[in-house]
């Protein structure tokens, strides 16, 4: 698979044959054709109009297109759009719910938790995803350590912790008030 | 990207059927997508395992875990079995990459990591490993992070896995699948050396794919009275998501103050999971402390080849050496294993 001679492009200039795939995105079935080696990146973004997701560096290294495939994050610029067949996909757009914003986005606004604002989508997605993951620990150091994927060049890093750690306590405080809710 | 065909295996046979030279299995994906919009990996069909039933971790009765291919780097770090037995292991895995990444990439995935070496991922640089016979600009280029150990005049290209080093310290098997049926590989035999021949980076045929992987019964059920630690140090750029600049894997029994039992692997410094054995002999009988630990350093980097800029990293090497042999007496003292953060 290295080697030039053997490798020319096998269809360059004819238009690649597109796939099916039927996935869950922000909560709705969708149903969509896409090329073989599109990723889930630049379908969002091109073909579903979803432009919150964000291109950084496109391998992996960044964390700008962190989305959760079934609950976990992941970078979508290394996910094959074909691949999320059957899948649960969240993004940005998918956090706000009945039109407030999740937690989340709430005490990123709060705590100032951004300058540009390019890296907030991905931080939030990361954010997110290790709030529900009882696996990640709620210290800062696991916390910081859990969000080593996600680049800010602004280097908004304090202030997104801070935001994070509030996001756990207001999240806290809402289970601890919907149990109440629920006693008699 | 360039375009490729894309297919769904719905089997472990099907999807051998599929195997060729022009063909790339995908898991996670972390590596091959990352490599084909580079251009560096150019298969003209890509086939999807994600269906296989190959994601799950069991013990066998002989003591070893059977761990599935596609078992991913999270699950498996935080796998209650690992945690408990091989703890080494799940250092080692959340010591790589990104949380997100880890999420993705499989077990099988980082066994046929691909190396980071700029002039491997850069087309327009000579690379042997990637187009062989083309030479190696690394050798009179930039070679800060490349290897120390096991290096040819063709290739110094570092092996980026931490999985893999804890592996080597372990010890571990591969199963394989291909047409012509089921067999085993030692970890130790995965990955060959460089030599002349760069671009074959591991004994892995183009119809065969990796269905599982062994680990050793865990030291301690050889000696159940030995006080048994582990440790697994990384050092390098920044305190996360980088990749080794060194690390070493240390497990350890300790029957009083000395030494029953050692196991000692590199990364970082290595073209591939390195295991100090001589090192690991030396240790062995010897009293735990700092002199044993220096020596078993010094026999580790004995062969030690180092280049323009990366001599640095001999005796960072050896640091990481020490520091992990330290950590792992520590915890073996303590009764189990150091989960203390012992960073650069």
């Amino acid at each position: 698979m290295m080697d030039d001679s053997v490798h020319s492009p096998t269809r360059r200039g004819t238009p690649a044959p597109t796939l099916n795939v039927n996935f869950t995105l922000n909560q709705q079935p969708i149903s969509l054709e896409v090329a073989p080696n599109a990723v889930l990146l630049d379908v969002l973004r091109e073909q579903l109009g979803l432009g919150g997701t964000k291109k950084g560096c496109d391998h992996g290294q960044c964390g700008a297109c962190t989305v959760h495939v079934d609950g976990q994050a992941m970078n979508a610029c290394l996910r094959l759009a074909v691949m999320c067949e059957g899948q649960h996909v969240t993004t940005v757009e998918g956090l706000a719910r009945e039109g407030e914003l999740h937690p989340v986005q709430q005490s990123f606004l709060a705590c100032d938790a951004f300058q540009c604002g390019y890296c907030t989508p991905g931080q939030m997605m990361s954010a997110t995803a290790l709030l529900n993951d009882a696996r990640i620990g709620s210290d800062d150091a696991a916390v910081k350590e859990a969000m080593s994927g996600n680049i800010c060049r602004c280097g908004a890093y304090k202030n997104i912790l801070t935001a994070i750690q509030q996001a756990r306590a207001t999240l806290a405080d809402d289970a601890t008030r919907r149990a109440g809710e629920g006693t008699p | 990207m360039r375009a490729f065909d894309f297919s769904r295996a719905e089997s472990v046979g099907s999807a051998a059927q599929h195997g060729n030279a022009e063909t790339a299995f995908v898991a996670g994906g972390t590596t091959l997508l990352d490599l084909v919009k580079l251009d560096v990996m150019r298969p003209a069909a890509v086939v999807d395992i994600n269906a296989l039933p190959l994601k799950t971790v069991e013990r066998l009765a002989d003591g070893r875990l059977r761990i599935g291919a596609l078992v991913t780097n999270t699950d498996l770090a935080h796998h209650p079995e690992v945690k408990r037995d091989y703890p080494l292991l799940s250092q080692a895995l959340l010591a790589g990459a990104s949380t997100q990444l880890r999420n993705m990439a499989t077990t099988a995935g980082n066994l046929m990591q691909r190396t980071r070496c700029p002039y491997f991922r850069d087309v327009g640089s000579a690379c042997n490993k990637r187009q062989p016979g083309s030479g190696c600009d690394a050798r009179d280029g930039i070679n800060r992070m490349h290897a120390l150990l096991g290096g040819s005049a063709d290739c110094i290209a570092v092996h980026p896995s931490d999985m893999c080093v804890a592996l080597a310290a372990i010890g571990a098997t591969l199963t394989l699948e291909g047409p012509a049926g089921e067999r085993e590989v030692a970890f130790a035999d995965f990955h060959p050396l460089p030599g002349d021949t760069p671009h074959i980076e591991h004994d892995l045929a183009a119809d065969e794919l990796i269905t599982a992987l062994t680990l050793d019964a865990p030291l301690t059920l050889d000696a159940p009275l030995a006080r048994a630690g582990s440790h697994y140090l990384k050092l390098r750029d920044r305190a996360s998501y980088e990749f080794a600049l060194a690390s070493a894997a240390v497990q350890l029994n300790l029957d009083g103050e000395r030494i029953t039992e050692a196991r000692l692997a590199l990364g970082g410094v290595a073209t591939k999971p390195w295991r100090a054995s001589e090192a690991e002999a030396a240790l062995v009988g010897r009293p735990a402390e700092l002199a044993s630990f220096e020596r078993a350093a010094e026999i580790a980097l004995r062969d030690a080849r180092p280049l323009a800029h990366n001599a640095f990293k001999v005796d960072l090497a050896k640091q990481a050496i020490v520091r992990a042999l330290r950590d792992a007496t520590r915890a073996a003292r303590q009764g189990g294993t150091d989960t203390q953060e012992s960073q650069a």
